[in-house]
């Protein structure tokens, strides 16, 4: 590892361990009544991984987020390089796609109710427009400021339109590209579980709406656990990825 | 009127014209959704009758509440945390991180500890603003150039001074930006609580209107939402490019 | 009969180094430095890169204290306050982006405790002075460089400082630009009657526009030559036309070639 991620590492650690010791006093403070410490909840997630429930649940959310996270990001390239690549296009559009960006989009989630009828392809629109915005607005960024310069080689150097965007176009757009991409895994799998815990009968997001049916604060607290952990760990790994490509 | 301009309504009003031919057409079935400018009337009838102005003037209080709260607490600990640089560094993942984790997951559990009123809602709204003002903050201090320090100090400003006359000045588009994303955070975390599981404010009732096939009712209030987050992201969006542009950052 | 000359700064066996931080050695920029600037010339500093030359200016302007020595402005010691009566122009372009022309030269009025009436005229009277009249209401970002670093010359000097300070003020200038400038620096020098302070790089302007130079060794930075260029008061860029011109500017080359190898790491 390179010193810099070794700092981020060490910082990393401090940080968690900073932040189960808030829970762990959280805990004391509020009591049973409605917390649980990080030990019973990983306890309890340990028993709740052995059941099949879980485990249904869990492949019922993965699939739906699998599913919205291609479309997202296919669509968000195509889009972010049309756009990108239309000079005019591009200007106009992207206020607006930030605009888009800023509204809460669980308002539209019952019309996309209505459209999909409740089952996991209401689940999957829902992650993919959370996801696709800022895929296409990366990729619309990335492709819209390659560097005049690096075109000027190209054409010094006399290369084909197919060459130039696979050895300097393209490569030179890839580290906010794949930025785009981090942020639009997040944003859906956000989406996702949002959209499970309005209206669905199956994935993590319902589980989590009928233990406070339920008030069952233990299995409240491990999955929501899992999801935040789940979520951080595979940001940070994203992250570590999307560094080094922008520090080459 | 620009090219960009004509363009943009261009989209928006083909957009609209779109929906309303399939809707008249009945592509899209009156079940799924009314033709547009039927939503239109309906919420002009709905505000003038003044039907659910507590429920829409309930959810904007909690919405400015959040934004308040998240705003004032982020600008301080950005503040605080640009002078101390281990604690900022230690928390740095955090931030990284911050906006990839599902805040809204922790919706039921503060059901839990604070109850079914208010409280959880805001708190939704003020921890998802929190952390996109505090970084907002950091970057507009960290941007403030050791020349201006140094002007300041040639100048014989002291410490309040030079933040007074140099630093917030200088961050003033930072702080604007802030501000706008706070507001865009608030509202997604309040609103969206409300649907998920709340008694009362705007997103309760859109969600109980869908329950109960009241698109009558569904679809406008769909609409004013959209429209006053919009446009209250446009109001701030173009006094920070007044701001951005007067000072050749645009 | 001989005018008398009184140093307006004085510096005595003042050294600087930079403690260690993270990652870093401790650096030994400065010194140790004898020097003495006498009141109302037009000084100039002129040495390879990295010799300490901004730290050199720093430490007359009180923004760093010296780790050994002295240093005295108007026989007061200077250590981590900026004294009045010392005005500096810095390299970067400091213009606050925030506020128009008049606003930013009346800032540099900020330390004085006349009255807003006063100010307003001190300034328009600098702003006219600085040829930038036209600009007044204009704010930085819709001028050019030069004219921005003209802003700042002119909130520093409204002030009315005994003691100038310029760090390379144009670096970031094209050559015809900075010429131009030069003759205003000058112009500025006579009229004002203060002492300024130059760094520059640029071997042919410090001959140019100073009364005496300074040639500064590579890191640590030693002084290991002083030349006098005996120019009249009244000068401006044509002086570059004098017999003298070009031994002075060869002299100063001469010495500074084998120090600027050394920074680039070659043997002379």
């Amino acid at each position: 590892m390179r010193p810099q991620e070794n700092a981020t590492f060490r910082n990393t650690v401090v940080l968690i361990v900073g932040l189960f010791l808030f829970w762990e006093l959280a805990y004391l403070v509020v009591g049973d009544v409605a917390l649980r410490s990080p030990w019973q909840t990983v306890n309890f997630l340990g028993k709740l991984m052995q059941t099949d429930l879980f485990w249904l649940h869990l492949a019922d959310s993965l699939k739906a987020f699998a599913v919205a996270l291609a479309i997202a990001v296919i669509l968000g390239l195509l889009i972010g390089f049309a756009l990108g690549l239309h000079r005019l296009s591009g200007e106009a559009m992207e206020p607006m796609l930030v605009a888009l960006y800023s509204i809460p989009k669980i308002t539209l989630y019952p019309i996309i109710l209505l459209a999909f009828g409740i089952g996991i392809s209401a689940k999957i629109a829902f992650g993919a427009i959370h996801g696709i915005i800022p895929v296409a607005l990366f990729t619309l960024n990335a492709v819209r400021t390659t560097r005049p310069i690096l075109i000027k080689t190209g054409r010094v150097l006399k290369l084909s339109p197919a060459v130039m965007v696979r050895e300097i176009l393209f490569p030179a757009a890839v580290p906010e590209i794949f930025t785009g991409i981090r942020v639009g895994f997040s944003l859906t799998l956000i989406g996702t579980v949002l959209g499970e815990m309005f209206a669905a009968q199956r994935g993590l997001g319902y589980m989590l709406m009928s233990a406070i049916s339920l008030y069952n604060i233990e299995l409240i607290m491990s999955v929501t656990f899992l999801l935040v952990a789940l979520a951080a760990s595979v940001n940070m790994a994203l992250l570590v990825i999307d560094r080094r490509l922008h520090h080459g | 009127m620009s090219r960009l301009r004509l363009y943009q309504i261009t989209v928006v009003a083909g957009f609209i014209l779109l929906l309303e031919a399939l809707c008249l057409s009945g592509v899209i079935d009156k079940i799924t959704m009314p033709a547009p400018h039927i939503i239109l009337r309906d919420l002009f009838l709905m505000l003038l009758a003044g039907r659910y102005f507590d429920e829409i003037g309930k959810s904007l209080v909690n919405v400015l509440v959040a934004f308040a709260s998240a705003y004032l607490v982020g600008v301080i600990i950005g503040t605080i945390l640009h002078g101390h640089k281990t604690t900022r560094e230690i928390l740095d993942p955090l931030f990284a991180t911050y906006y990839a984790i599902p805040v809204f997951a922790f919706y039921p559990l503060f059901i839990v500890m604070f109850g079914l009123g208010d409280g959880p809602q805001v708190l939704i709204g003020f921890m998802l603003a929190v952390v996109a003002v505090i970084m907002t903050t950091l970057n507009g201090l960290d941007r403030v150039s050791p020349v201006l320090k140094k002007t300041a100090r040639v100048s014989g400003l002291n410490a309040l001074q030079t933040a007074r006359h140099i630093t917030l000045p200088f961050c003033a588009p930072y702080l604007l930006t802030a501000a706008k994303l706070a507001l865009a955070y608030a509202f997604i975390g309040v609103i969206g609580s409300e649907f998920i599981m709340a008694r009362s404010g705007m997103g309760y009732e859109i969600s109980y209107a869908y329950t109960n096939f009241d698109n009558a009712t569904m679809y406008p209030l769909i609409l004013l939402i959209l429209l006053l987050s919009i446009a209250a992201n446009s109001l701030l969006s173009r006094w920070e490019r007044m701001l951005l542009v007067r000072r050749g950052q645009a | 009969m001989t005018v008398a000359v009184t140093a307006q700064v004085t510096l005595r066996g003042v050294t600087k180094v930079f403690p260690a931080a993270a990652n870093v050695n401790p650096v030994h920029a400065l010194g140790p430095i004898d020097l003495e600037i006498r009141k109302g010339e037009f000084f100039a500093v002129v040495g390879p890169s990295g010799c300490g030359k901004s730290t050199l200016l720093e430490l007359i302007a009180g923004l760093t204290a010296p780790t050994a020595g002295e240093i005295e402005f108007e026989g007061h010691a200077i250590g981590d306050n900026v004294p009045e009566g010392v005005g500096v122009v810095f390299q970067e372009d400091a213009c606050f982006t925030w506020l128009n022309v008049i606003e930013n030269v009346e800032f540099g009025l900020r330390r004085t405790t006349i009255d807003k009436a006063e100010k307003a005229r001190r300034a328009a009277a600098v702003i006219e002075m600085m040829g930038l009249r036209d600009f007044a209401r204009s704010y930085p970002a819709q001028l050019s460089g030069g004219m921005r670093q003209r802003v700042c010359i002119a909130r520093t000097i409204v002030a009315k400082p005994r003691l100038i300070l310029l760090d390379e003020p144009f670096g970031a200038l094209d050559q015809q630009t900075r010429l131009l400038m030069g003759d205003e620096i000058l112009r500025l020098w006579r009229q004002t009657g203060a002492t300024v302070f130059l760094i520059t790089h640029a071997l042919d302007e410090a001959v140019m526009l100073a009364d005496r130079i300074v040639v500064m060794s590579a890191r640590p930075g030693k002084t290991i030559d002083l030349v006098e260029t005996g120019w009249p008061r009244e000068r401006d860029s044509r002086i570059v036309e004098r017999e003298n011109f070009g031994a002075l500017t060869s002299r100063l080359w001469k010495t500074l070639r084998e120090e600027s190898l050394k920074t680039m790491g070659r043997a002379g």
